[in-house]
């Protein structure tokens, strides 16, 4: 019988790329790309991209990242976000898969200020949930933009020791609208997961 | 309405680390995850509907030129929130091995046939009451090599996605009275017996097909409970 216990999560497994991120190379479409870029999207567009590694520093060659994201105006293309949406077209959610070498890039625009519960503002962020084979459950975490002053006062990023605060922070690359961050899944390095 | 989601309800889920499946013990943090309110970023979603879904994308034996080979079967069910009600206009995603227990992935190396009219890949909506519905072909059990003579449970992946970023689930559902249930680490990474028992479909005779396909039914619980609920005794 139904206890309305929720459904636990198993493992994406290492096999899930025909399925879910076929990317040309399988006989199946994909729902989703790499990009939120829609035409008339507005914004400035940037590049995010890096790479996963394990708790033995080889790096991933089999998991699945999703983005979900506000636009430039902060705003989600969710009907619960009860604020007004200007770019309509925009969608917020984008899927990529690490190539053999484990990388991952997202195209997508910098998001707008978010207000937390309380109404303060929140720095720029995009969620990541990160999918793989040998994780039972995806891992939330956020990305923080290196030059973004507001990173100093954000709610959530404040609960983060300082010294970690940087293995949520993409580094913008000089002089190009590339952000670079690298996932450890393990290690002194380990990335910062929570628990949403 | 507005949905609110406990983190209590996340003991459901299997423990990042689970040694007995060995892919975990590299790839699980050691540090403990760090707790935080939601916000709007976690309590919106992305909200995609039919466009995403191409027709025929439900049936996976009509996707090549001939009939996969197999044993047929429609599996079925409804997505629901934790206070049962169901979920709309939920996309759902499912891949699996064919009929022999083989991925049609390019690194699946076990010796069983490939079947040229399988791919193994599908998506459907939920309806505006959550109900989903997939026809397919039961998936073999395969070895895999993470202990001796280790082998999966038949199972079909599926890819949910519910009302928030947080309701995002990927899990497994399996076919009753698997003889390998106790002896799989992945399906035994999900500590309580209770939760275990979600993942595992149920015949469904009343709605198979004569003549034509045996049905299952796969009911999918989500996390989110209504912030107000209605005093109604």
């Amino acid at each position: 019988m139904q206890d309305n216990g929720i459904t636990p999560s198993q493992t994406v497994g290492p096999f899930f790329k025909y399925g879910l991120t076929p990317t040309g190379d399988y006989a199946w479409n994909d729902a989703f790309t790499n990009s939120t870029l829609t035409p008339d999207v507005t914004g400035d567009r940037i590049r995010i991209e890096g790479r996963v590694f394990d708790g033995d520093g080889a790096v991933v060659p089999d998991c699945m990242l999703e983005i979900w994201q506000a636009d430039a105006q902060g705003r989600f293309a969710d009907p619960q976000d009860k604020r007004a949406l200007p770019n309509a077209s925009f969608r917020g959610f984008a899927r990529c898969g690490t190539d053999k070498d484990g990388n991952y890039s997202f195209d997508t625009i910098k998001p707008g200020v978010v207000p937390d519960p309380d109404g303060k503002p929140q720095a720029p962020h995009i969620v990541l949930a990160v999918f793989g084979r040998g994780m039972l459950r995806h891992l939330y975490t956020r990305i923080y933009f290196s030059d973004e002053a507001g990173n100093a006062a954000d709610p959530v990023l404040s609960l983060v020791p300082g010294e970690r605060r940087a293995t949520i922070t993409a580094v913008r690359e000089a002089g190009k609208p590339v952000y670079r961050l690298d996932l450890r899944l393990q290690g002194d390095d380990e990335t910062v997961f929570f628990d949403v | 309405m507005t949905f609110i989601y406990p983190t209590d309800s996340n003991k459901a889920h299997p423990l990042p680390l689970s040694p007995e499946y060995k892919s975990s013990i590299k790839r699980a943090p050691n540090k403990p995850l760090i707790p935080m309110r939601h916000t709007l970023s976690e309590l919106t979603g992305p909200v995609y509907g039919h466009e995403t879904v191409r027709e025929g994308d439900a049936d996976l034996t009509t996707m090549h030129a001939g009939e996969p080979i197999g044993e047929r079967i429609i599996v079925h069910g409804h997505v629901r929130d934790e206070d049962g009600r169901g979920v709309p206009n939920s996309l759902v995603e499912i891949w699996q091995a064919n009929s022999c227990g083989r991925y049609v992935h390019v690194r699946d190396q076990h010796p069983a046939p490939l079947d040229p009219n399988f791919t193994g890949a599908g998506r459907t909506v939920s309806d505006a009451s959550g109900y989903y519905r997939f026809v397919t072909i039961k998936p073999g059990a395969y070895p895999w090599g993470n202990h001796h003579n280790a082998w999966r449970p038949a199972h079909i992946h599926l890819s949910v996605f519910g009302h928030s970023f947080v309701t995002r689930l990927v899990t497994q559902m399996y076919f009753p009275n698997d003889p390998l249930f106790p002896f799989d680490p992945i399906f035994n990474s999900v500590p309580d017996e209770k939760a275990r028992a979600r993942m595992v479909s149920s015949f469904d005779l009343e709605n198979t097909q004569p003549e034509w396909a045996l049905c299952y039914r796969f009911d999918i619980v989500l996390r989110g409970k209504n912030a107000t609920p209605m005093e109604n005794h």
